[in-house]
């Protein structure tokens, strides 16, 4: 695996070397049709950019073929590329690639969106043909320790952004949010985003205001939302279940006279008010009144830190979760492995075996036909017998399999005269 | 083999509640459908032990304090389980079940206190105390519903948003589902007691006769349904709904105890 992400890269160069869907599917193929790899899959997303793949002979060189492409392929120095790349090798790979998956690589730790697009890149890879068993059997690991984590620990449940909070402050008060309204005062980055998290949970009507009405109204075509005139406060607070405030002014923009006429003009629906101005924009008093709840930017900061310092604890959690997925794959790896160097070790003995007996029954010529014939199969099945049990046990036990982890050295042990890459 | 039953359901509710409160604790889904299954254990080995009772009194089980007890307690397991189905919803489970394990508890360790025999008796009058027995079981599970409603809305009104406030149910479902356990309470205890005056009616040479409680009882339910009214009004949505579901369920109880052990001389024990 070759990749950089946001703690290797500058955005510039994130920008670069990113994939989308087409060139993923462009690199994959060029990968493989130029023979630099055997299986690929390429993940790319805002924070990273990364290419799996599997070689018979995987190594540094490989490596280096790979990073070459990426800098080729993406038109980038590899002067300017090669000091942000990372590689990553066998288990390591493995490792890295389940903690993608499982959030723990995330810039925003525990993110879910992640595991969507590792799922999203597995799907495009494997519609394309271009993974095959190695990268499908870890991909679907990824996946599974993925919706693992998320549904094993905290890593992911709790809200990371002011945002995203209140939103779920908001549906700690109302249940659902999608037949709900809310007013969002202002079209700042803040009020942005608070729209965009009020549109993922469907909000049924949502209305905007700001001082700039032609602002609002380019802001309500992009979010299909509501214009309302600045500055009718009646009208504007007796329907709405949830207000966000984030303009910029020195006085306080909602006061608790206001409230108090909307509270009643609404018979005491319930009102929920994130204040995300600074300063404040919403009168502290109005959180005295009967069924109003208010937040402010500092009440929301000081829930987002909690959040944060919960998830972190979770963090080993998550990451004992990953080792035993990991120690899964290695596991499987080393059975298909060993399954492949059990059937080279039996090709190589009786071809061995055809050999010692032309060699050693040369002169005997008292042995008919049929007896060179006879002694070859007992042979055989004698060959067959000191490799079934093996084979057998590999089969069976999950604990040896962990074990033997370097086939390789397998490998060399008893087919020592094989070619060497 | 009551016995086995009894050490069964306690094990059951014992274990349940762990798991509803671990449920509540760390939102594990796995935790909450073990707690549910024990659960449903724990109500199957109850309704064995209440038998059980029935047949070693040769009696219904509430006819004495215990046996109205332990029904009470299953009644309210009963109406639980159909609320946490309903509404898919398990955190309220760590603080009912308690409840449901205290009543049983009491039911099956107090010493007896055998009532006096009554004359009632047949399907009307056992329909009547067993409709009146749920009754309180919905108004109970209401209580607690406003208790946690309270709690939590307590909570986010002074900002303190704890682990367990983001697993409680939102405000809004939990106003609900305590609308319609006093519904539930509401039209069994209107049902059970019209079954009542009709089991009375029914008797042989039995004559009307004034008992408190039928007053407490009008009382409570034209409370309750005050209280359905009013929470859905402007003025009293939200928390003052609450605390008069509770103010009622108190009303409840002292109905339950006060007025059945000392002023009534035909509801001793439902």
């Amino acid at each position: 695996m070759v990749g950089l992400n946001f703690r290797t890269a500058p955005v510039e160069v994130r920008e670069k070397v990113s994939f989308s869907g087409e060139q993923a599917r462009q690199a994959a193929e060029e990968l493989r049709s130029r023979g630099i790899l055997e299986e690929t899959l390429v993940l790319s997303t805002c924070n990273r950019s990364e290419v799996y793949g599997v070689h018979a002979n995987a190594n540094h060189e490989s490596a280096g073929a790979l990073s070459s492409f990426l800098s080729s392929f993406h038109h980038v120095l590899p002067d300017q590329l090669n000091p942000s790349l990372y590689h990553n090798y066998d288990h390591d790979a493995v490792r890295h690639l389940f903690r993608v998956s499982a959030g723990l690589e995330s810039m925003l730790l525990g993110e879910a969106e992640i595991l969507g697009q590792v799922r999203d890149a597995y799907l495009r890879a494997h519609e394309d043909h271009v993974t095959g068993p190695v990268l499908n059997r870890l991909f679907q690991g990824a996946l599974e320790i993925g919706k693992r984590v998320r549904a094993e620990t905290e890593l992911g449940t709790r809200p990371m952004g002011v945002a995203s909070a209140g939103m779920k402050l908001a549906e700690r008060i109302f249940g659902k949010l999608s037949d709900r309204s809310a007013l969002v005062l202002g079209a700042g980055t803040i009020s942005e985003q608070v729209v965009s998290q009020l549109r993922d949970r469907k909000i049924k009507n949502l209305y905007l205001m700001n001082r700039s009405r032609e602002k609002a109204e380019e802001f309500a075509r992009q979010y299909d939302g509501q214009v309302l005139e600045w500055g009718e406060w009646d009208a504007s607070l007796k329907f709405p279940d949830v207000v966000v405030s984030a303009v910029g002014v020195q006085d306080f923009l909602v006061t608790k006279p206001m409230i108090e006429r909307a509270m009643a003009s609404r018979g005491n629906r319930a009102l929920f008010l994130m204040d995300l101005g600074m300063p404040r924009n919403v009168d502290p008093a109005v959180a005295e009144l009967y069924n109003v709840y208010l937040y402010s930017m500092e009440d929301l900061t000081e829930i987002v830190k909690q959040n944060r310092d919960a998830r972190q604890s979770e963090v080993p959690k998550a990451e004992s979760l990953v080792e035993d997925h990991v120690a899964k794959f290695i596991s499987w790896q080393a059975s298909v492995e060993l399954t492949g160097v059990l059937e080279t070790l039996r090709g190589s003995l009786k071809q061995r075996r055809v050999n010692f007996l032309q060699e050693r029954l040369a002169g005997m010529n008292h042995f008919s036909a049929e007896d060179r014939e006879r002694i070859g199969v007992m042979m055989d099945e004698l060959i067959e017998q000191l490799l079934l049990h093996p084979a057998e046990r590999l089969r069976a036990e999950k604990e040896l399999r962990r074990k033997i982890q370097n086939v390789e050295a397998i490998r060399d042990l008893y087919l020592s005269d094989r070619e060497k890459p | 083999m009551n016995h086995t039953f009894v050490i069964l359901t306690v094990l059951a509710y014992v274990l349940s509640m762990g798991l509803y409160m671990g449920f509540l604790y760390s939102g594990k889904e796995i935790t909450g459908r073990l707690a549910t299954v024990l659960m449903f254990l724990g109500l199957a080995c109850h309704y064995v032990a209440l038998l059980g009772r029935a047949r070693a009194t040769h009696s219904v089980p509430y006819h004495d304090l215990q046996g109205s007890m332990s029904l009470f307690g299953w009644l309210l397991a009963v109406t639980y389980l159909c609320l946490e189905i309903y509404h898919r919803q398990r955190t309220v489970g760590a603080f009912v079940v308690p409840i449901i394990l205290a009543f049983f508890l009491a039911a099956s360790f107090a010493p007896d206190h055998p009532a006096p025999p009554t004359q009632a008796h047949g399907v009307i009058f056992a329909l009547h105390v067993t409709l009146s027995i749920l009754a309180y079981a919905g108004f109970a599970l209401s209580c607690v519903l406003s208790l946690m409603f309270l709690a939590e809305q307590r909570l986010l009104r002074i900002r303190k948003v704890n682990e367990v406030v983001w697993r409680l149910p939102s405000l809004e479902l939990l106003e609900r589902m305590s609308q319609t356990s006093v519904l539930v309470g509401l039209a069994t205890i209107g049902v059970g007691t019209a079954l009542g005056f009709l089991a009375v009616d029914r008797q042989a040479g039995q004559h009307w006769y004034f008992d408190p409680k039928y007053i407490v009882t009008l009382v409570v339910l034209a409370l309750y349904a005050i209280y359905v009214r009013l929470a859905r009004t402007a003025a009293w949505r939200g928390a003052r709904a609450s605390r008069l579901c509770v103010f009622n369920f108190i009303l409840v109880v002292l109905s339950f105890t006060v007025v059945n052990l000392y002023f009534s001389a035909h509801h001793k024990y439902f």
